[in-house]
């Protein structure tokens, strides 16, 4: 039997998460096939025919899979189940929409956040914050797995091409939602995924434009990507879309930098896996120093411009 | 118009929880339990829209052991009108979940379900999507702002690349994520008053749904643990260590 895997992508280009799930989907075994569901997608799926280790690409194309609404996604993917015995996608936003719609669909319990492949039916994957690790067996006929990417590197993407196999976009599931728009932050810094650098801010940044003023200077200078806490975004002082923790964003960069963030469970869950942890803070006894590398006690205000010049 | 939330009872978000040293879970006793965050936020959605005169009425459900009594009283003291306990000792997956969340909506004809995104025990984020296939309804996960009208909704997404509106037609999912919006306190003559609500007690079998669960845990365990290193004096002591000794600028 196969593997089909959803890929992420924005109809331009397909995100590295993809190539990353493709490295689990690899350690499963089994032939690979990933599906491209977009509108107006074909360099999507002309990159993804290179990574390594792909049997075939199919691509269904249509208005309703533009913006891979959850209905009509997880039928289309239903519809394509009964030749796979494994289906998998990376944990971003849309893989948790999609995924557990499939599964239910297809009377499976969904094993979500794999971060590790122990054999083709088992699995670990965080609970409770990634305070406790849990390996689990599935028992059902299809495994369905979102993927936790950070745990593993990315598949190569410059191989002879696989087939690119294209398919009806079908109709099955429209019509319950309708797309309206996408406000997404725009920035040209690294996605927070991908970067090697992440500087992150907390609820004592203060402000907005404290935010911006204090940390964005650093940030250009290493090359690196911003991140912030709950207690920042739910202030305002950053986009949502920056939020690193238990309910946000999983990272794990080879430096981060916790600037004025306490070192809650719910933010350490979303940072923990970094190489190495650098925390900036005026308390000397904030748990974030119990898994910072290195730490700075002090003001942040001091610290950040001050490095920025030293850099 | 009728709104269904279900609530989970969970470790409190504060507690750093233990794992047993046999592997075999988390260590659960005499630890404190409350009503899963994102539930809060998903209850207070619900009364919310009950004080706007958008829903008339606001039932609470939960699925777990007796003491779940408890986070629903909870719930009732932020404002549900009534509440039914599907008693279920031990863990239970979202899909069991689903099925039997599908047999309330059965009996309870809501037109909107609102629930928590994720528990923050098993973090699987599963349970709305699983209901919302179940039901062969619309869903919208991951909600920030929430727009009720008549036949439709207009919900405001938080994604990976920043935020996304959609419109989905009534009957609908939804799941809320953080910045919904913030959930009450209950005022002492509210919690007073929700000890008189009624709560009414199922089981699964009321509803036909066998439990057992798809996977097996085999084992838990601590993660890979971080210890702490080394305060240094200042920026240049920083970036000196950075280079030389960590490599990574
Ligand atoms: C269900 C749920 C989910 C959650 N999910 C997440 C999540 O995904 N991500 C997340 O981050 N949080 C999450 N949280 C919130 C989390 O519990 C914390 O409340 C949050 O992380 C705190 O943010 P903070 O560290 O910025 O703020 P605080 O805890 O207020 O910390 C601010 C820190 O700044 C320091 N400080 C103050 N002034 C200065 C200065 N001038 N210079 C240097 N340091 C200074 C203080 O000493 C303090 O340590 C979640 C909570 C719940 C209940």
């Amino acid at each position: 039997m196969a593997i089909l895997l959803f890929a992420e992508h924005d109809n331009q280009s397909l995100s590295d998460q993809t190539a990353k799930a493709l490295s689990a989907a690899s350690l499963i075994g089994g032939d690979i096939d990933i599906l491209i569901a977009g509108k107006n997608a074909g360099s999507v799926a002309d990159a993804a025919a290179k990574l390594s280790g792909v049997r075939n690409v199919i691509l269904a194309e249509g208005d309703t899979l533009e913006h891979r609404l959850a209905e009509p996604t997880a039928a289309l993917i239903v519809n394509l189940s009964g030749d796979y015995d494994t289906i998998l996608a990376p944990a971003t936003t849309t893989g948790k929409n999609v995924l557990p719609r499939v599964a239910a669909l297809l009377d499976v319990m969904q094993v979500s956040d794999v971060i590790e492949v122990v054999s083709p039916d088992t699995f670990k994957r965080p609970i409770y914050a990634g305070n406790a690790i849990e390996t689990v067996q599935t028992t059902d006929a299809t495994r369905i797995l979102t993927i936790r990417t950070t745990s593993f590197a990315a598949a190569t993407g410059d191989n002879a091409p696989a087939p690119i196999k294209t398919i009806d976009a079908g109709s099955d599931g429209t019509g319950l939602s309708t797309f309206l728009e996408n406000i997404l932050s725009k920035n040209d810094r690294p996605e927070l995924g991908s970067a090697k650098i992440i500087v992150s801010g907390g609820r004592a940044l203060g402000s907005a434009e404290r935010f911006q003023e204090v940390m964005t200077p650093v940030a250009d200078k290493l090359g690196a990507a911003i991140g912030a806490s709950r207690a920042a975004v739910d202030a305002g002082y950053a986009s949502n879309d920056l939020q690193v923790g238990q309910t946000g964003k999983v990272v794990a960069p080879d430096l981060y930098i916790a600037c004025g963030i306490s070192g809650a469970i719910q933010h350490l869950a979303g940072m923990k896996d970094s190489k190495i942890i650098v925390a900036i803070n005026t308390d000397e006894d904030a748990p974030i120093f119990q898994v910072a590398d290195y730490g700075i006690v002090g003001d942040l205000f001091d610290i950040l411009p001050e490095l920025e010049r030293q850099l | 118009m009728k709104v269904l939330v279900p609530v989970k009872r969970v470790v409190d978000y504060n507690v750093k929880i233990r794992v047993k040293a046999d592997g075999t879970g988390v260590d659960l006793a005499n630890v404190k339990m409350s009503m899963n965050p994102f539930d809060e936020i998903a209850v207070e959605e619900a009364v919310r829209l009950k004080e706007a005169g958008k829903a008339n009425e606001v039932v609470a459900v939960s699925i777990g052991p007796a003491q779940a009594q408890e986070t629903l009283r909870t719930a009732l003291a932020m404002g549900a009108d009534r509440a039914i306990l599907i008693t279920v000792d031990g863990p239970i997956e979202p899909l069991s979940v689903a099925k039997l969340l599908k047999g309330v909506v059965a009996d309870e004809n809501p037109n909107l379900v609102i629930l928590g995104k994720q528990a923050i025990d098993d973090d699987a984020n599963q349970t709305g999507q699983m209901l919302s296939a179940l039901l062969g309804w619309s869903q919208a996960t991951f909600a920030s702002e929430l727009d009720l009208g008549d036949t439709t909704a207009k919900v405001t997404r938080e994604v990976d690349g920043g935020l996304q509106a959609i419109e989905v037609t009534l009957p609908a999912i939804v799941t809320a994520d953080l910045r919904l919006n913030e959930p009450r306190y209950a005022s002492l003559p509210n919690i007073m008053k929700a000890k008189k609500k009624p709560l009414e007690t199922r089981t699964p079998d009321d509803f036909g749904v066998t439990v057992s669960p798809r996977l097996r845990v085999i084992r838990v365990e601590e993660p890979a643990g971080r210890t702490a290193g080394i305060k240094v004096a200042g920026v240049t002591d920083l970036i000196e260590k950075l280079k030389a000794e960590a490599g990574v600028i």
